[in-house]
């Protein structure tokens, strides 16, 4: 680098810079949590059984073979769409299509990709479909491209 | 080593080894999971191995960067450092805190852990990266606090430098973003909003603060160039990682609730991110020539100049390559995801510990200027092994996200292929991309024999006048 372009102007450089976007970070922040996201994500829908069907979903790690929202493990399919996927868009078929797949696991198909039985209990279930489709609501640019995920 | 106190970071290189090890190992069983299924279930299911996986080197590295600050800090400040004992305290704290986590995720079901270790207080668990009990959490916490309060005692009595002063820096941006980890609302676009507080900036934000402070210490160290010029360098790189990466973290916003205009922000600034891995590579081969001596200390050199280029290529190039919404919209979540993954981690994060490691173990084994010839050659042979391995498991995993997407995102709904069919369409790359792991394992295998031979290479020669006193 040139001689004229000394240390410190590195520095201010660094400072000045990190500073200034940070600040611009926090006000967008505010500006997408505040404003945007009451209008996006579906929260008037938020009840508590969506809350007890998050914790399940944590609780279980689904995370960890499954993505959801596109983010996750890639090891087992998207599940923010499931709900469209596999119940339809309808509350009810979804539910029973949980509970069969959820009392289903593991196939024990030989050399397939397992799900472990997780010993849900049926309203465990029930939270857990309740949790996936308020997701399923959640406005994110229409992703994923089809209903595959 | 010109303090003794710096000999406290040689427990946490070791430490950080053997939990690589680990790393690799369960990473072999998730690639072979990925092919034959039922692989170990229903002893170690893949979300269990995965975990692991993670998990360790998460944990391996913050090893490798603690043992790198107890190393540099007391150099650079031309001091001892302020309590030896309370960092060989932490070390056992994180060690053995770190290894009863692994084990529970290892023996103990994972809803019975969250049971046991009452997560239902504060619930943390369960989130990608952040799987670790809340007692877990709150230990890092402790330990960083504890690690931290130590370096900077070391530092504010001693010469402060520009290395110090930026490792500091990014270590203290790490504490503080660490306590997203600790935010967990029901609201899951929220809870995800603030993950990628802990998850991208430490990973695309602090952690290369950390990342260019050990590269800079190196490399004065390595090449005897004046340090005034390496710092003016350090501070452009920091410059422009944080001037891109902040707003960058906005390509991870695109598809989980926030609003358009991230789609435009993450697109541009991330598109940026990988200048500061460039200027590295520049900046890395600049320095190397016009070097004021050959460092005898070969290996030491050949790993600074690989994670540069490897974290270019890894962070900068495949970033970059889905970084852009329009691209991005069809690759989020993809296998070409996890290629980006793999080698950033490895080029930038892995590497430069290794780089350290490479530098100063040698060093507070009695060997000023590096090891025997003979065992630089060796490790020089892991580095080649591991890091042609990586190459080409990133290279199997982008094939196989290119497919995956082409086979099941591109099409309409009705015509796409569903995700399991998917994968069994692009199971030959899964198989080598296991292959290459099984030599990314023989690299490593290699590369930790290195440590077991015996001698010690002679003094640096000097060229183009004397090397600074620094180095």
């Amino acid at each position: 680098m040139a001689e004229r372009f000394t240390k410190s102007m590195a520095r201010n450089i660094y400072l000045g810079g990190s500073a200034f976007f940070v600040l611009l970070f926090l006000a967008l922040t505010l500006d997408t949590q505040v404003r945007a996201m009451p209008e996006r994500d579906n929260r008037d829908q938020l009840t508590d059984q969506v809350v007890r069907g998050k914790h399940v979903w944590e609780n279980n790690n689904c995370v960890g073979c499954h993505s959801i929202m596109g983010e996750g493990a890639y090891f087992a399919p998207e599940l923010a769409n499931v709900f469209d996927r596999r119940g339809g868009g309808d509350t009810e078929t979804f539910k029973a299509y949980m509970n069969a797949w959820m009392n289903a696991m593991p196939t024990n198909v030989p050399g397939r990709r397992q799900m472990p039985n997780f010993n849900l209990t049926d309203e465990e279930i029930d939270d857990l479909s309740a949790f996936l489709e308020w997701t399923s609501k959640i406005d994110d640019n229409d992703w994923p491209p089809n209903i595959e995920g | 080593m010109k303090y003794e106190s710096q000999r406290v970071a040689m427990p946490y290189f070791i430490f950080a080894l053997v939990l690589f090890v680990g790393q690799i190992v369960f990473g072999l069983v998730l690639g072979l999971q990925y092919v034959v299924g039922d692989f170990l279930f229903p002893e170690i299911p893949f979300n269990v191995a995965r975990m692991v996986h993670t998990n360790l080197l998460i944990v391996w590295l913050l090893f490798g960067f603690m043992g790198a600050t107890y190393y540099m800090v007391p150099e650079e400040a031309q001091t001892e450092l302020h309590s030896p004992l309370l960092a060989w305290i932490l070390f056992w704290v994180f060690a053995v805190a770190g290894t009863l986590t692994i084990l529970g995720y290892l023996f103990v079901d994972y809803a019975t852990l969250a049971d046991v270790t009452m997560n239902k207080l504060l619930p943390t668990m369960g989130r990608e990266f952040l799987e670790q009990p809340t007692i877990t959490k709150i230990g890092i916490a402790l330990v960083v606090v504890g690690f931290l309060y130590n370096i900077m005692m070391t530092a504010l009595k001693g010469r402060k430098t520009v290395v110090n002063i930026v490792l500091i820096t990014g270590l203290i941006g790490l504490a503080v973003l660490w306590m997203f980890s600790f935010y967990n609302p029901g609201n899951l676009a929220t809870d995800k909003y603030f993950w990628w507080f802990v998850v991208h900036l430490w990973v695309e934000g602090v952690w290369e603060l950390i990342m260019g402070a050990i590269l800079a210490y190196v490399l004065i160290k390595l090449t005897g160039v004046d340090r005034e010029v390496i710092e003016k360098w350090l501070y452009v790189i920091i410059a422009m990682a944080l001037i891109t990466g902040i707003i960058g973290t906005g390509h991870h916003f695109f598809w989980i609730g926030p609003p358009e205009y991230w789609l435009w922000l993450g697109s541009v600034f991330s598109a940026l991110e990988p200048l500061p891995f460039f200027m590295m590579v520049i900046f890395a081969f600049n320095m190397i020539n016009r070097r004021r001596r050959n460092h005898p200390n070969k290996a030491a050199l050949l790993w600074a100049m690989g994670t540069a280029v490897m974290a270019f290529l890894g962070a900068g190039v495949w970033g970059f390559l889905h970084t852009l919404a329009p691209v991005n919209y069809y690759t989020h979540g993809s296998q070409i995801t996890a290629a980006h993954g793999h080698m950033a981690f490895y080029g930038a994060y892995v590497m430069i510990v290794l780089t350290i490691i490479s530098y100063a173990v040698p060093i507070m084994r009695g060997r000023p200027y590096g090891n025997s010839n003979t065992a630089q050659i060796v490790e020089m042979w892991g580095f080649w092994l591991m890091t042609v391995s990586m190459v080409f498991i990133t290279l199997f995993l982008t094939a196989a996200g290119v497919l995956q997407v082409w086979l099941q995102r591109i099409p309409d709904s009705g015509e796409a292929l569903s995700f399991m069919a998917t994968q069994d369409n692009i199971a030959l790359f899964y198989w080598m991309r296991f292959v290459a792991g099984a030599f990314f394992m023989a690299g490593l295998i290699v590369y930790l024999g290195s440590f077991f031979i015996k001698g010690q290479a002679s003094p640096a020669e000097e060229v183009r006048g004397p090397a600074t006193q620094d180095a």
